[in-house]
């Protein structure tokens, strides 16, 4: 059915013209069958006042038996209307005609029956139905409406006089009063359609904005839906607030999908990493030793000697490499106390000046944690050095390190240039290379000490803000 | 609705106008005429103020009658007009022709006259016995009547075609084509002008008579017009399906109103009869008779009474002679022995 795949911003529309249209309708067939019906009762009170005015001289003109004073009477009461003529009978006592507005064609002394199967019937309603009232007769085989006027004299019915209106002459009339009922309701619609169409249309455009909305997610991502929508307590108002709830959820469930995807596959590319390190360490260790005995106890030439030397710094360069690789938090340093805090802002302060910058410093810390204190001051460090180096010329860097409960957070942050969208999936991964210095794993060394700590870190960038956020939890007491 | 309802409000101000006119109805039924259709004009609210206000209206006009009539008023307006009867011998509904015709006589007599028109023969006759009409123009049959009585007297007869004489038609609908002799007329409905009407009810009776045929029993149905002209309207409008009439109304009606008389065939004419004449009351003093006589004579003598006379189709008026009307004093006789 196509009315069921129409959108609403045409079926409501439509339903309310529809509505409009019917109302007028039934409105307009009430007022005609009305008004036709006023119109016969209109006739028929015509036909009892000519009755009546006829009544005053025909009984008398009949009861003298003057046939031309009668004719005259009902001569003049027709009316000259060569398309619609009134038919005037007059019958005796005995349901002869005495005379007739058509003498030509109802000759005096016929009898109706003789005129056609209507008359006769009228004749045969007259003779068995006698009557001192006047009474309608209106049967829907009959080409004319007739009233039946009984001419009284003193009470006894002298005679009885038929008036007789074709039903055509009623057609015009009707057609002329459907015609201005048809007019006025055309122009009350002509009114009310397009106010019908605009209010249809204004109270589904809430529906429709919506359905918009709606359509958009899945196409983009949750927090790129644009969707203004009504407040109000209405229906539509209670959908918009489910919907801005929805979406709320489904970026809550996007962020947390995207978080552990990034950790499981930082946890992989550590525990990979792990294990080439190790697998690398046990011949470099080797390795190391040969070239140390070699050199302790043979007689190398400069040649050899030189060569030994390149393989020398080579396999430190290695080592060192795959120990930055191998990070380990060991857990067996001291607490962490405000002086290792004190320590790394102090550390901080040649990097500090030469790009004068303001950095802001708050800790909360006042007594030892339950912390490592070598990782967490390296992890410390790392943010905050970075921050620094991203940080522009005599711009802001503020670090708040702070004790609550059962968690120590430390919060970086700079007004420096912002991370972009796709750097921040790969931040903490090992190599990634966001600035000409360093050698890219800063981070990577950062995100793998927070994980060994059991704790989280968060990167927020926007708005000319990048902030790192570390959360760790503070171990219990032994 | 109210488009054919005010239609018929005109249509009886017609009816009722044409009615009081050939005064046909007596004052008391125009009257209530006029009231019935004012009635219907009116709602039914304001009727009793109507009533009300209209008995006032008749009271007011009742006495304002009663001054005008009265002898003391009357003495402002000597002499005393002629009082002329007029009938239907004539077509006597021209209202504008009686006007011009009544201020020509009024100019050559030197006294104001007054038409005075009735329904019926039998009231313009009965004036004349009681000397309220100075003269009038009546037809033969009624003259010879008064004339027995010594009640009128002749004062003129009209000259039709060149005669003082005229003919009584017999006439059938147009649409009759077979109808030859009033014989074929069995049981058909037959219109009279008057019973007082040598032409429009002695000659057909008189006809009938001769040829063995009671006229009581002959049609189904007859009825009086009391007017010529009227006659020819019934017959042409198929309400008779035959009718007596004055041949000179016929003929002169087929002039003005050739529309009305082509839906009639006269079948028979009558031998002439004397013509309708005027007569006078028998104390009309001799002078005045003879004034009288001497304008009418004089009609044709004149470009004014000229053009009367042609509107009344007319060749003038001759003193005329009793004998003229032997005729219909023998059909008269004729009749009243078949009545015995």
């Amino acid at each position: 059915m196509i009315l069921k795949d129409l959108s609403y911003r045409y079926k409501v529309p439509m339903l309310l013209s529809a509505t409009i249209l019917i109302t007028g309708i039934v409105i307009s067939a009430v007022l005609v069958w009305r008004t036709a019906g006023d119109l016969k009762a209109d006739l028929y009170r015509n036909a009892i006042e000519v009755g009546s005015v006829l009544s005053r001289t025909l009984p008398a003109a009949i009861k003298h038996d003057d046939l031309w004073s009668a004719y005259q009477i009902v001569n003049a009461a027709r009316v000259d209307d060569p398309e619609n003529p009134r038919l005037l009978i007059v019958l005796d006592k005995n349901h002869q005609v005495y005379v007739s507005g058509e003498p030509g064609r109802f000759p005096v002394l016929s009898y109706l029956r003789n005129y056609g199967v209507e008359l006769a019937g009228i004749e045969k309603t007259i003779v068995t139905k006698p009557s001192l009232q006047p009474y309608p007769i209106d049967r829907p085989e009959n080409t004319s409406i007739y009233a039946v006027l009984p001419m009284v004299d003193d009470g006894i019915a002298v005679g009885t006089l038929i008036i007789g209106y074709p039903r055509a002459m009623l057609l015009p009339r009707y057609l002329d009063m459907g015609w201005r009922i048809a007019y006025s309701a055309l122009l009350v619609l002509a009114i009310l359609l397009p106010i019908g169409w605009y209010i249809g249309k204004l109270s589904v455009q809430p529906l429709t904005h919506l359905a918009h909305c709606l359509g958009e997610v899945g196409r983009v991502a949750p927090r790129d839906v644009q969707c203004d929508l009504i407040e109000s307590k209405d229906e539509f108002g209670q959908l918009g607030v489910s919907f801005r709830q929805m979406l709320l959820e489904l970026q809550e469930k996007q962020r947390l999908e995207q978080k552990v995807f990034t950790s499981e596959r930082l946890v992989a590319v550590g525990r990979l990493a792990a294990g080439v390190a190790h697998e690398i360490n046990n011949p470099l260790g080797g390795m190391l030793n040969a070239i140390n005995t070699l050199r302790r106890h043979g007689h190398a030439d400069a040649l050899t000697e030189q060569t030994l030397q390149l393989q020398e710094r080579g396999l430190h360069q290695i080592k060192d490499t795959v120990s930055a690789l191998l990070v380990e938090a060991r857990s067996d340093t001291h607490e962490l106390t405000p002086g290792d805090i004190s320590d790394v802002h102090t550390l901080l302060q040649s990097q500090v000046q030469k790009k004068a910058i303001q950095l802001g410093w708050s800790s909360s810390l006042t007594r030892s944690v339950h912390l490592p204190s070598t990782p967490v001051r390296q992890v410390l460090l790392n943010l905050s050095l970075n921050a620094v180096v991203a940080a522009r010329q005599r711009c802001e860097v503020n670090c708040l390190l702070d004790r609550e409960h059962r968690q120590f957070s430390i919060i970086v942050s700079n007004d420096g240039q912002e991370i972009k969208q796709d750097q921040l999936a790969h931040l903490f991964e090992p190599f990634v290379h966001f600035s000409e210095s360093g050698n890219g794993l800063g981070l990577w060394v950062t995100y793998q000490l927070v994980q060994q700590l059991k704790g989280e870190i968060e990167v927020s960038s926007g708005a000319g803000q990048t902030s790192f956020i570390v959360r760790l939890p503070l171990r219990a007491v032994a | 609705m109210s488009g054919e309802f005010l239609s018929g409000i005109e249509k009886s101000g017609v009816w009722i106008k044409h009615l009081i006119f050939n005064s046909k109805v007596h004052n008391f039924q125009a009257h209530s005429l006029i009231n019935g259709v004012r009635m219907l004009a009116i709602p039914a609210a304001p009727r009793e103020k109507l009533m009300k206000e209209m008995l006032l209206r008749v009271v007011v006009l009742g006495m304002l009658l009663a001054l005008q009539t009265s002898p003391v008023l009357a003495e402002k307006h000597p002499p005393r007009p002629y009082k002329i009867g007029l009938t239907t011998v004539f077509l006597d509904d021209q209202t504008s022709f009686l006007e011009a015709w009544s201020g020509y006589l009024e100019k050559r007599l030197g006294r104001r006259v007054e038409f005075v028109q009735r329904k019926s023969y039998r009231e313009i006759n009965k004036l004349i016995i009681n000397q309220e009409l100075d003269a009038a123009w009546i037809c033969g049959l009624p003259y010879t009547r008064l004339q027995a009585n010594k009640q009128n007297n002749l004062l003129a007869v009209a000259l039709y075609q060149g005669q003082p004489l005229y003919q009584s038609y017999l006439i059938v609908p147009a649409t009759d084509k077979t109808s030859t002799n009033i014989i074929d007329l069995k049981n058909r409905v037959f219109a009279y002008s008057d019973p007082d009407s040598n032409s429009g009810f002695l000659v057909p009776q008189v006809l009938m008579l001769k040829q063995g045929i009671d006229p009581r029993h002959f049609f189904a149905k007859t009825f009086f017009t009391w007017s010529h002209r009227d006659v020819i309207v019934a017959v042409a409008k198929g309400l008779a399906q035959g009718g007596a009439v004055d041949g000179y109304v016929w003929e002169t009606l087929a002039k003005i109103r050739p529309d009305i008389t082509s839906k009639t065939r006269v079948i028979q004419r009558s031998p002439k009869f004397g013509f309708p004449p005027f007569v006078v009351r028998t104390q009309l003093p001799a002078a005045e008779v003879q004034r009288l006589r001497a304008v009418l004579l004089g009609m044709n003598r004149n470009q004014a009474g000229k053009k009367l006379l042609q509107r009344l189709n007319l060749d003038g008026f001759v003193a005329g002679n009793d004998h003229l009307f032997d005729g219909i004093r023998s059909a008269d006789r004729y009749y009243d022995r078949s009545q015995q």
